[in-house]
């Protein structure tokens, strides 16, 4: 099936080339395209990308507080179903179950960030490695675009502008 | 933009001169992976055989029953507790450098804090083991777990055992979930130099990572995320562990300053621990560009630290005994330093409070082999300090009569020289399995590739 997109992989030795690609890439207009680096350069994410907040927050924020009220539901409710006095203590005797809530808390919380990471990122991704060049886990930048048969010559010349070490020429483009 | 070009140039400062671009880091570390020598063989060897003589000694005890222990009325809890709360202690270090130095962006972190947290994640599945053992009867552990007996009462939340058993499997949990999300992209670079079956196996491991905008993007934010929460883990986790001791009425136990004196003493002994550790890896995997005498010397600094802290505590302990007037509370620490177990207590006091003094030197700080030689003494002090607080408190509580003294069987001695080499076990595996310095987060403290500076220069 021919998506009737090409695909460009330009491998980029220095940062500022990737920043600047990208940025031009941005400006005129190309949504789909993706940046690769060995590390997480915050210049490159906020500067190259504009990418500020990630909802992966909401994730831990949520995860915390669900911990948190089970920690207490759990913790007094089986106080309540079972009255037992023991050592003169309340039958709720809530600062004692703040420990197990805290400990709840951080428990679902971290758990939440993992699985607002797995979503967000589209992790684990087993889907072949097209677009893709192992350079970029050693020392070097990437960009990959599908371009719209159109517009395929500008995306070469743009991404030949920023003098790639590579570009490499998909006759497919494909969704990353 | 000024201000994020200066903040590039910085970068380098900690680094050496050999390690200068990206792919030097990828060639160094990826280069442990690749071959094993004799000398790592023969380290595995003796891990297997100790391993083999804890789980033999430990099946004696599950075949013949608690009493091959040393464990009676009215010292209950022994080696076995007094090895739990060592190595949960140990585990503290390797989230403090994990998370805590990295919210307050300590670089120096960056180089040693991949195999610190593997020491966390390993010396935890260590302690975990010891509750498990001191519980004699294995096959009833699941009675840990909270769930209702069959006359349907639920355990007791206000017992901080129970809190502890929350305290341990949360910290175990975010432990291991953080260490395994911190190597994902440095599995992806293991995959991408590797060949054949390793490189599927690094591919499925690594989750198919591949660097890109919206992985680092969501990975950055949640790393952040994780280490705040494991930030108060850790000090709660040592905190819920001196509980243990502390919400009961023994005297010697029965004090407010645990929490932060037990917290103290768990990164204490966890620094020196990732100290012992680490002089060896840098040597073994000619790691010296990467692990320097600056990251040596932050260690010992953190060391020394910690060390006043347990120090003062020691010296509030014994002042507090004597000032309450208490009768059994000044017999406790009287029986601790001059009874039957003195050289428990002075050992303790030698190791942990006088020979880390010896950090107040520059010199000696800056010294590898001095500080591989302290930072034994310092673990040697720290299993003390557990034996001194658990088995000389539990020996002299208030009535005479029930006075007693406590003397570790052979099976025990067993397990506690098996649990090293159990600790040993997984760290080794990791050593040739998983990158053992943190390749991309090295990346960070080496100044980026720019075309824009080869111009300027």
């Amino acid at each position: 099936m021919s998506s009737g997109r090409q695909g460009f992989f330009a491998l980029f030795e220095h940062l500022d080339s990737t920043i600047e690609a990208c940025k031009a890439l941005r400006a005129k207009g190309h949504k789909g395209f993706r940046a690769y680096a060995p590390l997480p350069e915050h210049h490159l994410l906020e500067e190259g990308l504009g990418l500020t907040h990630s909802p992966v927050r909401v994730f831990t924020l949520a995860g915390g507080l669900t911990g948190a009220a089970t920690g207490f539901a759990f913790t007094s409710w089986t106080s309540v179903d079972w009255p037992l006095i023991t050592g003169g203590k309340p039958i709720l005797s809530i600062p004692a179950y703040v420990v197990i809530a805290f400990e709840m808390t951080i428990l679902f919380g971290a758990l939440a960030t993992v699985i607002g990471l797995f979503i967000n990122s589209r992790l684990p991704n087993f889907s072949p490695m097209v677009a893709y060049h192992p350079e970029c886990s050693n020392g070097s930048f990437g960009i990959y675009v599908a371009a719209p048969a159109g517009q395929a010559n500008e995306v070469r010349d743009l991404l030949k502008g920023f003098e790639p070490a590579e570009l490499r020429e998909d006759p497919e483009g494909f969704d990353v | 933009m000024a201000t994020a070009e200066s903040e590039l140039r910085r970068r380098g400062a900690l680094t050496h001169p050999d390690v200068g671009k990206y792919s030097d880091v990828n060639r160094d570390v990826l280069k442990v992976l690749s071959r094993p020598g004799r000398g790592w063989w023969v380290l595995f060897g003796i891990a297997l055989a100790g391993v083999g003589i804890f789980f033999l000694s430990w099946f004696t005890q599950i075949v013949r029953g608690i009493g091959v222990s040393g464990l009676n009325a009215p010292v209950g809890w022994g080696v076995y507790i007094t090895t739990f709360v060592f190595w949960v202690g140990i585990a503290h270090s390797g989230t403090l450098i994990s998370a805590i130095l990295f919210l307050f962006r300590a670089p120096w972190r960056q180089s040693i804090y991949r195999a610190a947290e593997a020491m966390t994640v390993f010396a935890v599945m260590t302690a975990g083991l010891f509750p498990l053992i001191h519980v004699g009867r294995v096959w009833y552990a699941y009675w840990l777990v909270p769930y209702p007996n069959s006359r349907f009462l639920w355990p007791n939340f206000r017992s901080p055992l129970v809190w502890d058993v929350f305290a341990v499997t949360t910290y175990f949990t975010v432990s291991a979930v953080f260490f395994y999300l911190g190597t994902i992209p440095d599995l992806a670079a293991a995959r991408d130099q590797a060949r054949g079956l390793r490189k599927k196996f690094y591919h499925v491991i690594a989750l198919g990572w591949r660097g890109t905008d919206r992985e680092w993007h969501h990975f950055s934010k949640a790393y952040i995320y994780l280490a705040a929460l494991a930030t108060p883990l850790v000090l709660s986790v040592h905190s819920v562990v001196s509980w243990d001791f502390a919400m009961s009425i023994v005297p010697g136990w029965h004090t407010t300053i645990f929490a932060p004196y037990f917290v103290a003493g768990a990164i204490f002994s966890g620094v020196a621990m990732v100290i012992t550790l680490a002089v060896p890896m840098r040597k073994f995997f000619r790691l010296e560009a990467y692990l320097t005498v600056k990251h040596f010397e932050a260690m010992a600094k953190l060391c020394l630290l910690t060390a006043t802290i347990v120090l003062y505590a020691y010296m509030t302990e014994y002042f507090l005994a004597w000032y309450s007037g208490e009768p059994p509370e000044r017999g406790s620490f009287w029986n601790r330093a001059f009874g039957h177990y003195w050289w428990a207590n002075w050992i303790m006091l030698t190791c942990n409070g006088l020979v880390p003094l010896m950090l107040w030197f520059k010199r000696v700080r800056r010294s590898i082999a001095a500080l591989f030689v302290i930072s034994i003494f310092i673990n040697i002090g720290m299993w003390f300090e557990r034996f001194v607080i658990i088995v000389t408190s539990l020996s002299h509580e208030y009535e005479p009569w029930a006075w007693g003294l406590y003397r570790p069987s052979v099976v025990e001695m067993g397990i506690l020289l098996g649990s090293f080499c159990w600790f040993g076990f997984w760290f080794l595996l990791f050593t040739r399995l998983l990158p053992p310095v943190a390749i991309a987060e090295m990346k960070e403290v080496i100044p980026p590739p720019m075309r824009g500076a080869k111009e300027a220069s």
